[in-house]
């Protein structure tokens, strides 16, 4: 029990203020508040960077009992996900790219594979770069820099989740140690959000790691000792990501004294504090975050990691069905893209 | 156990509905020449550019007499007077609460239009004023009817009746106005055991039937008992019912409700999410029992 405690200290647990979390707090209490800070100023302070939505009490009673039963507002139980449509290779000018809708959730992931020089740190490594960008289509609140405080922290947990050293074999990504390698910039676009956005988007970054196609290089030396880099001619030559070590990300979030995966905008309303952990294929953990304004108990900490586990190696399972399914497809796929 | 489904996107198929259908209506899209007579007069949702009527928006060409315009489908919730909404207050004024509709404007709703708890008949005083948040507050859900409607488009609700109020324990759902078909009442008790409230403007609301059907109490006490499993089962089915006939664009009412759950009954709640059932039950199941509904 006591090395438990231990590893939780060791443990850092970051604070991020991303999610709106309206806290099931008396009403008398939120009525002081509100009445003495106004009303847009306690809107501002509640709104965070999220879009979420607002909702009664008796709404909030009912989510959270529902919880208790285990049968949420659309029939699934506390570790079912809504079910999930991924595409790759949507966007052309991209070397992969996936789209992936979560229930009412849709994001858009495009990686674009650079010719860079390596960290000096790691001179025999190529590297993976991610950026964000909310759009203003998802909600109004993200027009202009709206949404940058959103976009900077999904990043932040991007970099963390993939600091690991085994998620992608970046050692594949050098060409000429020191001098040349592979950038892979990894960028993602929030279409609409719908809730459980960390989950969605780790989905669409794997299956568009999995789609890229980095094209083959020889390096060639001069007599005088200068390299030349090659492109092979024919487009079909390329390498692909070895994808099995890549992390997903499970949100759970606590409601009432039960966690739920995937949780819609109302359900994350209710909630007073989420765990993101990430997780491989096997089950191993990369990385642990939690978000919310509420505090969680050690043993739910634990019991959450558990079922993050859990459901993370399901998702692993499915993911890889369908990529696979998908890439069975091959030529004879009919394309839906946006339009379809 | 967990249940993690995924599945490739499939093309959208053009709803095939064999319904009687009244007139062809003319459908057009932004751009789309309506008429190029120049005799006519230019409505809502059209232009006119080189000598040719043309259309601004995607909907519905409507002609009265020599007035042509456009009643857009896709649209912001446009209110009539003595229509039911379901709303959501978003701020508390003096006098007044403005309530979130789904138009262009937030519908407002004055003190003097509510019942005082109690049923009492008398002028509103200060301290109902300064009482207004203990009545209704941010967040709050109500069901009100349209009283009237001021000049910029904003709507005056009133829930002057013991049929509207406040709204407890439930499920909203958010669809497009313009598949509320317009009944004469909105406020049905499905014999599958929940009830429903239709609103205008788009906003459904599920709740469990409440037994006490005579208790008149102007609705604003809110009921916080826990509701049982088989009313939730019964509203979840119901709530993934109304989001498949909205994915296949068909009308909402009691009817067309009641048709999809019965389709439904076989396969599990959850189950009904996934699109592909949608299919099932929306081209099999709904649309044989579709033709023989009265449009």
């Amino acid at each position: 029990m006591s090395e438990r405690r231990a590893t939780l200290r060791r443990l850092s647990c970051s604070n991020g203020a991303s999610h709106c979390s309206r806290l099931l707090e008396g009403t008398a209490a939120s009525r002081e508040r509100r009445k003495r800070k106004g009303l847009s100023a306690v809107r501002r302070e509640e709104a965070g960077s999220m879009a979420a939505v607002v909702l009664s009490e008796p709404e909030k009673l009912y989510i959270v009992h529902g919880v208790q039963e285990d049968l949420r507002v659309d029939g699934r139980g506390c570790e079912d996900y809504r079910c999930a449509e991924v595409e790759t290779d949507v966007v052309s000018n991209t070397s992969g790219s996936a789209r992936v809708k979560l229930g009412n959730t849709d994001i858009l992931v495009g990686v674009k594979a650079e010719m860079g020089t390596p960290k000096i740190e790691k001179p025999d490594e190529g590297y993976l770069e991610f950026c964000v960008d909310c759009s203003a289509n998802a909600t109004p609140e993200f027009e202009g820099r709206g949404g940058e405080e959103l976009g900077t922290e999904i990043t932040s947990t991007f970099y963390t989740v993939f600091s690991s050293e085994n998620s992608v074999d970046l050692k594949s990504l050098c060409i000429n140690p020191r001098e040349h390698c592979w950038v892979l910039y990894v960028d993602v676009l929030l279409l609409v959000c719908g809730g459980n956005l960390f989950d969605a988007i780790s989905i669409a970054v794997k299956a568009a790691l999995f789609n890229t196609r980095i094209p083959k290089v020889r390096v060639l030396e001069d007599e005088e000792g200068s390299k030349e880099i090659e492109l092979s001619d024919d487009p079909y030559d390329c390498i692909r990501l070895n994808v099995e070590n890549v992390p997903l990300i499970v949100t759970l979030s606590k409601i009432g004294y039960r966690h739920v995966v995937d949780a819609t905008l109302e359900e994350e309303a209710c909630s007073l504090a989420s765990l993101l952990v990430s997780v491989t294929s096997k089950g191993a953990l990369t990385s642990i975050k939690k978000v919310g304004r509420g505090s969680l108990d050690p043993e739910s900490i634990f019991e959450m990691m558990e079922t993050g586990k859990k459901v993370g190696k399901a998702l692993h399972v499915a993911l890889q069905k369908i990529l696979d399914e998908e890439e069975s497809l091959g030529t004879s796929r009919q394309k839906v893209g946006f339009l379809g | 156990m967990a249940a993690v489904t995924m599945r490739l996107p499939v093309p959208r198929k053009p709803a095939v509905v064999n319904a009687p259908r009244g007139p062809e209506k003319h459908l057009v899209a932004p751009g789309d020449t309506i008429t190029t007579d120049t005799g006519y007069m230019r409505g809502h949702g059209t232009y006119v550019e080189d000598d040719k009527l043309i259309a601004s928006v995607a909907g519905v060409v409507e002609r009265v007499n020599k007035l042509i315009c456009v009643r857009a489908l896709n649209t912001r919730y446009n209110g009539e007077v003595g229509d039911v909404v379901v709303g959501r207050i978003t701020e508390v004024q003096q006098k007044r609460w403005k309530v979130e509709t789904y138009s262009r404007l937030d519908s407002v709703l004055l003190l003097s239009s509510i019942n005082l708890p109690g049923g009492e008949l008398r002028r509103r005083s200060i301290e109902d004023e300064l009482a207004m948040r203990d009545c209704l507050q941010e967040g709050d859900l109500i069901s009100a009817e349209v009283q009237s409607v001021f000049t910029d488009g904003a709507l005056s609700l009133h829930t002057r009746s013991l049929k509207y109020g406040k709204l407890s324990q439930g499920v909203l759902i958010q669809v497009s106005p313009s598949l509320v078909k317009r009944q004469k009442t909105h406020f049905h008790d499905l014999p599958c055991g929940a009830s429903v409230i239709l609103g205008n403007n788009g906003y459904i609301w599920i709740y469990p039937t409440s037994e006490q059907r005579d208790e008149e109490t102007g609705g604003f006490i809110t009921n916080l008992e826990p509701v049982s499993m088989s009313d939730r089962e019964v509203i979840s089915r119901v709530r993934n019912c109304i989001v498949a006939l909205v994915t296949h664009k068909l009308m909402l009412f009691d009817t067309s409700i009641l048709y999809c759950y019965e389709a439904s009954l076989p396969h599990q709640v959850q189950k009904l999410v996934v699109v592909t059932l949608f299919c099932a039950v929306g081209g099999n199941g709904k649309a044989s029992s579709v033709a023989e509904v009265r449009w």
